[in-house]
């Protein structure tokens, strides 16, 4: 919990140097990183990597849609452990809530990249933009899923009501994966002995590309953590804003109550 | 034993308001009615009809309970009724029990009236040896809609923008028991070729469903409610 | 669990620089607050003063966010299920079912916690509700029938601190005398009442001690017969 404390009614100068900002200098090292990262994942996914034998070029798609998916994976766990951890430590910090938001906000941005670019991906090697195959299905309700998540964090009301709130709904949403998951599984593995293709991503990789692929992740894992550093110190100004906001309107009750 | 007494007392107050008002009688059931008759201008051939008929009373369950959720919670909401409970100390977990007892009941009519509509309008056959798993299924499906419904729509009830919120949230988590409860009536009506056995593995997926989100709901009613 | 003889001698309702917000309006600005067994205290102030809210937060139903609030010599953060099933709040809302008949919402609410039918029978006899219009639905009440009925859930429940917002709007002369007369019985048969009111005439005389509330603070009032602030 952040409490920064202006005296109410103190007016703070115009000392721009001391306003609280969200980058630091590992921050600003780690979007560096990314940055590299990121040109590196162009100069393999692009360049240096093969194209598939049987995917030709379209395979380099799979460099941003593989570790998307993996870093959404890893955000929703994440919100999910910071959730529990809201609810079940004694002093209730809201720091975890707002990592749990964060990561589920940054989840949902991963996950529809994965969507869209699994989209054009399938539409180049199936020919159509959609399977209803278990892993897409089960993808798709997870990022509505974590919508609804999104849309009960605006809810309102203190911050303590926002957090327990949602970190119920995020708990919840760990109960609901698995089943969507077997519901899916049973569903597809029942009516579609013979799919189109086999989408199980089994694809048997050279060195290159599994390499291309790794430097994928890192990028994506790079920006995640990032992101996450620098969208949980808004929130926590956000949070302090309101803090403060409270205080002078304290102010103003107990002045309008003198005259 | 003392959430049972009240989660039936709020169960029974509930029912006993829905005899009262007969808006589910007057107004949710043909509404369902009306929703099924649209799916059949929309799919247009009868071989079609037949074949998706369980699907499509699935889906009007699911739409008809979204308006359904919203009713239990308005006659709550209409004089400050949950505050009122709020303030009684009614235990949540009772209170969300006897909640979805209530919209259980109300679903579970639902259900075999649209059932009755999908064999009179869509041509769909029930078959005697399909009875016990047919049965099974609306039960368990019914208890895992039931909680679920409940669930959402307390945390919705106290907030504007409840009519879209609550399909948000509800539609993705209750797509298991749509995709679960719609094979097992296939299976149980024999529809496209299928066979009774093939429908016990998605009785087993609802019933880990209602026992998942019945347990969670429980747990988690109290926190959602409760500002 | 509380000691019963510090209960005894503990105010009934205890606030201390109490803090509670409504979205982010601090609706109550430090607010200190006692009340004592038996006693029947009007808040009065103007409209946004802070009235409703004060007897909210005594519900268990406006949270704490500073200061310390007890009641019944119970914690309102700590121990707020122990409080709620033991206070009863009357609000701008009634908390009745339209559809069930005044019989019926009072047995509901009795029920909860666990009231015989000779205590619910009590209740509607208390509040004059037990003859014609025993069967009738809430639905069909006129506003002064509906408070009494809403006031009968409160026998029903066994409350023990009585929690009303502004009791006697809409009720005419002889619904406000039946309303004095019920929360007379009240105090005396042991239960502590709180008002918020602007009906001054009525509920100042009513009063044991009137209570000033402005701008989320509250002071004791000298003159509990003076003229309407607002």
């Amino acid at each position: 919990m952040t409490e920064t404390q202006t005296p109410p009614g103190a007016t703070t100068g115009p000392d721009r140097s001391r306003r609280p900002g969200t980058g630091t200098t590992a921050t600003r090292v780690l979007g560096i990183l990314a940055l590299v990262a990121v040109a590196w994942l162009v100069a393999f996914g692009l360049g240096f990597s093969p194209a598939d034998r049987d995917q030709e070029e379209s395979v380099r798609i799979l460099y941003v849609h593989v570790p998307t998916i993996w870093v959404a994976y890893v955000a929703f766990v994440v919100t999910a452990i910071c959730s529990g951890l809201y609810m079940f430590t004694k002093n209730h910090a809201l720091g975890f809530d707002r990592a749990a938001g964060a990561s589920a906000e940054i989840g949902v941005l991963f996950v529809a990249l994965t969507l869209v670019v699994g989209a054009l991906w399938g539409r180049l090697t199936w020919g159509v933009f959609w399977q209803w195959d278990a892993r897409l299905t089960t993808t798709a309700l997870l990022f509505v899923t974590y919508i609804g998540y999104l849309a009960v964090r605006r809810l309102g009301g203190s911050h303590h009501q926002r957090a327990r709130r949602s970190a119920v709904i995020g708990m919840l949403a760990v109960l609901l994966i698995p089943l969507v998951h077997w519901s899916v599984r049973l569903w597809r593995s029942l009516h579609q002995e013979a799919t189109v293709l086999r989408t199980d991503g089994q694809v048997k990789m050279d060195g290159l590309m599994l390499f291309s692929l790794f430097v994928g992740v890192v990028a994506f894992a790079l920006i995640y953590v990032w992101l996450m550093l620098h969208r949980t110190r808004v929130m926590a100004l956000e949070d302090a804003l309101d803090d403060h906001g409270l205080e002078a309107a304290l102010a103003a009750r107990r002045a309008e109550g003198e005259n | 034993m003392r959430v049972w007494r009240v989660a039936l007392l709020v169960a029974g107050k509930d029912l006993r308001i829905e005899r009262r008002s007969r808006v589910v009688t007057n107004q949710i059931v043909p509404f369902a009615a009306v929703t099924m008759v649209m799916f059949a201008f929309a799919l247009d051939a009868d071989v079609v009809l037949q074949r998706v008929a369980p699907g499509l009373v699935w889906l009007a369950t699911l739409f008809s309970m979204l308006v359904l959720v919203q009713r239990a919670y308005a006659i709550e909401t209409d004089d400050g009724g949950l505050d009122a409970l709020r303030v009684a100390g009614v235990d949540p977990a009772a209170l969300f029990l006897g909640k979805a007892l209530a919209l259980a009941v109300q679903l579970a009519v639902l259900e075999v009236i649209l059932l009755g509509t999908a064999v009179v309008l869509y041509g769909a056959e029930i078959r005697l040896e399909g009875g016990v798993l047919l049965v099974t299924t609306l039960i368990t499906a019914t208890c895992g809609l039931a909680v679920v419904g409940t669930l959402y729509g307390g945390l919705a009830a106290g907030f504007r923008g409840r009519e879209t919120l609550l399909p948000l949230l509800v539609l993705p988590v209750v797509a298991p028991v749509l995709i679960g409860a719609t094979r097992a009536v296939e299976s149980a009506l024999g529809t496209a070729g299928a066979v009774v056995s093939e429908g016990w593995p998605w009785v087993g997926l609802l019933t880990v469903f209602a026992v998942a989100f019945g347990v969670g709901g429980t747990l988690a009613f109290g926190p959602l409610i409760d500002e | 669990m509380t000691d019963p003889v510090i209960e005894l001698v503990e105010p009934v309702i205890d606030l201390v620089d109490v803090v509670a917000v409504l979205g982010s309006f601090p609706a109550l600005a430090g607010l200190s607050l006692r009340v004592e067994r038996g006693e029947i205290v009007l808040l009065r102030g103007p409209n946004g003063a802070g009235k409703t809210t004060v007897l909210r937060l005594c519900a268990g139903l406006v949270p704490v966010v500073r200061g310390r609030g007890r009641v019944l010599g119970l914690d309102l953060v700590a121990e707020r299920d122990a409080v709620r099933t033991r206070v009863g709040l009357l609000g701008h809302s009634n908390g009745l079912y339209a559809d069930l008949s005044v019989t019926e919402n009072v047995r509901f609410w009795g029920a909860t916690v666990g009231a015989s039918s000779d205590e619910v029978d009590g209740a509607l006899e208390r509040l004059d509700l037990s003859g014609r219009l025993a069967d009738v639905p809430v639905r069909r009440l006129s506003a002064g029938q509906k408070r009494r009925t809403a006031l009968a859930c409160l026998v029903a429940r066994r409350a023990e601190v009585w929690l009303l917002d502004e009791p006697h709007a809409g009720l005419d002369a002889i619904g406000r005398d039946e309303l004095d007369e019920t929360l007379h019985q009240a105090a005396s048969a042991g239960a502590t009442v709180l008002v918020a009111s602007h009906e001054l005439e009525r509920t100042g005389a009513l009063a044991t001690r009137t209570i000033d509330v402005v701008a989320g603070r509250a002071t004791e009032a000298g003159q509990p017969h003076e003229g309407d602030p607002t």
